[in-house]
């Protein structure tokens, strides 16, 4: 044990050096880099109830698979060590430590969940190993202070929250509000950004807000009573499953309200569709990946690179699955700081370099969303642009909108 | 060890000179030995899983004194091993109670919390027994979010906490201390349930187990011992729950979901029902399989873990320890014959 | 007093799912004597086939028939193959293996089929009936289908030999054995006819809550409760006792403040277990008379 902490010491103090002098020509490892590879951890729920994430992970793989295939970053081959949590935090602990005590990897990358992002961040954070680009949108993962090694991907739930409250606030000042939202940190955080978006008038606009769990059969009950309670506004904060139910149910009993879907639930393919395409129309949501079954960007160059990288690596991949491209476009985001971390692949490094993200445009993001971050900027992905369905296909309007939690 | 003594006095076999109780003792001390010795020659990583083995022991054996001493069912253990550990992590991270001091606290809740539950159960009978404790597992997380008792919950957020640092200035890493800690509960907890075994109250729970009718007939307070076997069964899953939250830093409503309880029941029918040392084979089990079945296929990892499940159904239809007794006795009979 | 009337409908509707699989846990408990935890994955996977059947382009009821028909026979081979070897085993060890079947099926749905939510189609009008809103047209088919489920199983237990034999079965083997039952044959015959009902009710709910590998666990604890109320011997009573489920499951999340809303589930379990403590075999079941 000793051995190895003094290693890893040597290697900080090196990383500190290499910080005030930066001469790049030196080849620098931590624990998980050589000449030859890089390991990179991950955690995914493969099983239980939230299975249908698992697809993340193994699109993930996928996409490593091409990039070895085409010779590597820097000449290094990734080496994509994930391992599945079933979705309980327990259990992520016990996979975290043993990515970083027995398979010796660079980093975990994506991690997915807010609870077992929890669970860890202080072991990785004492550890000094980066937890890097976690799969939620919790505010949490974006505290540099507190928190130097694990930082945040996508935009966060609570910005998204107050752009559906500008929204609300601008088009339908008078609205009465229904809320439709998962009884977990996730649906709590999207509460709280509408919420504090509409600031004093959230107490008078809000006339019901409703949560359900994971085990319930439906939603029917709680859309029965939205509808009964007289809103007109109604801010839709679930899973596929259920926003597709909920879209359902509410054309049934004839509801028809402005309707705010958040971002999670807003692929054509696996949740507009099963609900029926007429039924969703004119649902409002934000954007900021492009929707592989929306026919806007049939013809888009991204597209197609990400549909033939689909079909040679990963045909047995759920292409009209939104993870899939989501995946596609966080792996190319790691790649980018790999990239960038150039031969000194130590993990204060890599976590340098993830701080260090300048507009990098990658194909699968919604034209004018770039990833920008910065030591005190853990949020990469802060733009969103609201959008329309029109029975078809989404419309983006308004301007590229960005939160306003996070730093710089 | 009580069922094995029925056998040994029957049979009384001896094996290398040693009678069967001998042969209990020496293994016992044996694998106590090897238990104090393994964390100074493993890695970290490995310490913590087997200090989890050993929680889960306790925990499985918690039930096991219900079900395999008392004969009731119950799929619903995960709520208890929940309120040890939300116990501990309120009283640590808000009140600031030192660790060790949170475990009989958590215990003597649970206790009470088993008692309770246990009263309204004792209308409730085998399959009925098992749908009510079903529905306490499914209703759990969702009890541990409710908003009222948000402020020391931390509602769906949880409750991180900090890990414990090696006393005296021992020095152990925090890892090595924490599996001596739990190696000393375990084995306070394991002689505990042993001699409550060979007591006259575990055999006022037997006798209900085995014949409920007969008990009452002679004069045994059947509801007082029911919903007791319930409270003491909750204890020991509480103080195992109050070790995991410290062992893990952490506490949340998803950690603690029905399939924790299905854990429970598989380790407990694994082990060997009704028998103590089973319960760390069962412990290991549901610690390793999983990560063993993972390594298999990762898209069928459960399906493995079904087919295996199976497989040691049928090979150890009355469990580990049964078919550790059934050997043991093949192995006894044939050196006997060959003497 | 309309949102009371709304949510009294909504409840029917969602109790239709409820007491459709009730009647499949009253089918296997009539023939085993006791829960099989892995009914509800049973339901799903034959639900997956259907699905599969419908995708390479055959007639809905083409489809359905194959999948009853392939679900009685899986559930007969699964008899046959998994428990028969382990009869004599202790009930505890049946659990186990109902735990591994769970696992597998969850897990091999999900590997063959995605994790995605796929739309399963209603063989029933799609406009709502009578211009009222509240009930669709798939709810009211539901609710039939499951009478029509309830009076078969009905006739078959109550007026034919088969069922007679199958009830001796499961109720005193050896006695059964005795006068020249086949009781393994009974108890297989009754695992296939849990199966299909299993299928039907899998086919049924999936349009209403789209089809997904873990879509039951839920609805399983519901129809178990559903069933248990009901009172475990009376497929009439199981079929009663999921409609109230689905109600009072809906009307206590409603009205009861605060806590109803984030509780339903709780409260739902609470208020069977109370029937239960006040009517130990349920409403409509028979009280078991324990022998010394």
């Amino acid at each position: 044990m000793t051995t190895r902490r003094t290693l890893l010491a040597a290697a900080a103090l090196a990383g500190v050096a290499l910080v005030s002098s930066p001469s790049l020509a030196q080849k620098k490892y931590d624990p998980g880099a050589s000449d030859t590879e890089i390991k990179v951890g991950n955690i995914n729920p493969y099983s239980g109830p939230a299975s249908a994430y698992g697809l993340i992970g193994k699109t993930i793989d996928a996409y490593f698979k091409k990039v070895n295939a085409e010779g590597g970053i820097n000449g290094r081959k990734i080496t994509f060590i994930s391992y599945d949590d079933g979705f309980s935090p327990p259990k992520t602990v016990e996979q975290a430590r043993k990515l970083v005590e027995s398979d010796e990897v660079l980093l975990i990358f994506q991690s997915l969940g807010t609870a077992g992002n929890t669970a860890i961040q202080k072991y990785m954070n004492g550890k000094k190993v980066p937890q890097l680009f976690v799969a939620t949108g919790a505010t949490q993962f974006g505290n540099p202070k507190e928190y130097p090694w694990t930082m945040g991907w996508q935009p966060n739930y609570q910005s998204e929250g107050r752009i559906y409250a500008k929204y609300i606030l601008d088009k339908h000042p008078a609205g009465k509000i229904g809320i439709l939202y998962q009884n977990d940190d996730y649906g709590k955080d999207y509460l709280k950004g509408l919420k504090d978006g509409l600031g004093a008038k959230a107490a008078s606009m809000i006339v019901a807000e409703l949560p359900y769990e994971v085990a319930d059969p439906t939603v029917d009950s709680q859309i029965v009573t939205l509808k009964s309670k007289g809103a007109d506004v109604f801010f839709n904060v679930t899973t596929p499953k259920f926003a597709a139910q909920a879209i359902r149910k509410a054309a049934e009993i004839g509801w028809k309200p402005v309707h705010l879907l958040n971002n999670v639930s807003n692929s054509v393919g696996s949740v507009l569709k099963p609900a029926g395409l007429e039924a969703s129309k004119d649902i409002l949501s934000t954007g900021y990946i492009k929707d592989a079954t929306d026919p806007t960007w049939k013809d888009d160059a991204a597209m197609k690179e990400w549909e033939a990288f689909m079909n040679k690596y990963f045909p047995d991949g759920d292409k009209t699955s939104s993870f899939t491209n989501y995946a596609y476009t966080v792996a190319q985001s790691l790649v980018q700081v790999l990239k960038q971390a150039g031969n000194e692949l130590t993990r204060e490094n890599v976590m340098k370099q993830a701080a260090n993200l300048k507009n990098v445009e990658l194909g699968m993001l919604l034209p004018g969303i770039k990833l920008n971050s910065g030591p005190n900027d853990f949020y990469p992905i802060e733009q969103m642009q609201m959008q329309r369905f029109d029975g078809e296909r989404w419309h983006l309007f308004g301007p590229v909108m960005s939160g306003e939690i996070g730093g710089s | 060890m009580a069922a094995r003594e029925d056998i040994a006095e029957v049979a009384a076999p001896r094996v290398g000179g040693l009678t069967f109780p001998a042969w209990q003792r020496l293994l016992t001390v044996g694998v106590l030995i090897v238990g104090l010795a393994i964390p100074l020659f493993v890695r970290n990583f490995t310490v913590f899983q087997l200090t989890l083995v050993m929680i889960y022991a306790i925990a499985i054996l918690g039930l096991n004194l219900l079900t395999g001493i008392n004969g009731q069912f119950s799929l619903g253990h995960s709520a208890f091993y929940a309120i040890g550990a939300y116990t501990t992590a309120i009283l640590m991270d808000r009140f600031g109670v030192p660790y060790a001091l949170t475990l009989p606290v958590a215990g003597v809740i649970c206790l009470i919390a088993g008692f309770l539950f246990g009263l309204p159960a004792l209308r409730l009978e085998g399959l009925y027994l098992a749908l009510a404790t079903f529905a306490l597992a499914v209703a759990t997380p969702q009890l541990l979010k409710l908003s009222l008792f948000e402020r020391w919950t931390g509602g769906v957020q949880g409750i991180v906490i900090v890990k414990p640092d090696p006393p005296f200035g021992l020095p152990l890493s925090q890892d090595q201390w924490l599996y001596y800690f739990t190696l000393a509960v375990l084995v306070v907890m394991f002689a505990a349930a042993a001699r409550l075994i060979s007591s006259r109250t575990g055999r006022a729970l037997k006798a209900i187990r085995d014949n409920p009718l007969a008990a009452k007939a002679m004069g045994i307070d059947t509801a007082l011992y029911k919903s007791l076997a319930f409270g003491v069964s909750a204890l020991y899953t509480g103080v195992a729950g109050a070790l995991g939250a410290i062992v893990i830093q952490f506490v949340a409503p998803d950690s603690f979901t029905f399939f924790l309880a299905v854990s429970f029941l598989v380790g407990m029918v694994v082990g060997g029902v009704g028998s103590i040392p089973g319960a760390l084979i069962g412990g290991a089990f549901i610690m390793f399989v999983p990560n063993l079945a993972e390594q298999v296929s990762k898209g069928l990892a459960w399906a493995v873990y079904g087919v295996i499940l199976i497989l040691v159904i049928y090979v150890m239809p009355t469990g580990a320890a049964g078919f550790v007794r059934l050997v043991a006795g093949r192995v006894a009979r044939v050196v006997s014959s060959n003497r | 007093m309309e949102l009371f009337l709304h949510q009294l409908l909504a409840g029917i509707a969602t109790g239709g799912i409820y007491a459709c699989m009730a009647l499949a846990v009253v089918m296997i408990y009539q023939s085993i004597d006791h829960f099989n935890f892995a009914q509800g994955e049973m339901a799903m996977f034959s639900t997956y086939i259907a699905w599969q059947l419908l995708a390479w382009g055959w007639p809905y009821w083409g489809a359905f028939a194959a999948t009853v028909a392939l679900s009685f026979i899986g559930g007969v081979v699964i008899e046959r193959t998994l428990f028969k070897p382990i009869r004599n085993a202790p009930v505890l060890s049946h659990i186990v293996v109902f735990i591994a079947m769970f696992s597998i099926l969850n897990s091999v749905a999900g590997f063959t089929w995605e994790y995605t939510i796929k739309s399963f189609p209603s063989p029933f009008p799609s406009e709502p009936l009578f211009g009222n809103r509240l009930i669709s047209a798939h709810d009211l088919g539901m609710i039939g289908i499951t009478v029509v489920l309830l009076v078969l199983l009905y006739v078959l237990f109550r007026h034919t030999r088969l069922g007679l034999a199958m009830r001796a079965a499961a109720a005193n083997p050896e006695s059964a054995r005795l006068v020249g039952i086949r009781v393994g044959w009974m108890v297989a015959l009754g695992w296939g006819l849990a199966a299909a009902i299993g299928a039907i009710a899998g086919m049924m709910i999936a349009p209403i809550v789209f089809l997904e590998p873990n879509m039951m666990l839920g609805i399983l604890l519901y129809g178990l409760a559903g069933a248990v109320v009901g009172g475990l011997t009376s497929p009439v009573g199981a079929v009663i006792g999921g409609f109230a489920v689905g109600i009072v499951e809906n009307l206590a999340g409603t009205f009861i403040p605060v806590i109803g809303k984030e509780l339903k589930l709780t409260i739902a379990l609470v208020l069977i277990v109370a029937v239960l403590m006040i009517k130990p075999s349920g409403l409509f079941g028979r009280t078991a008379v324990s022998r010394v």
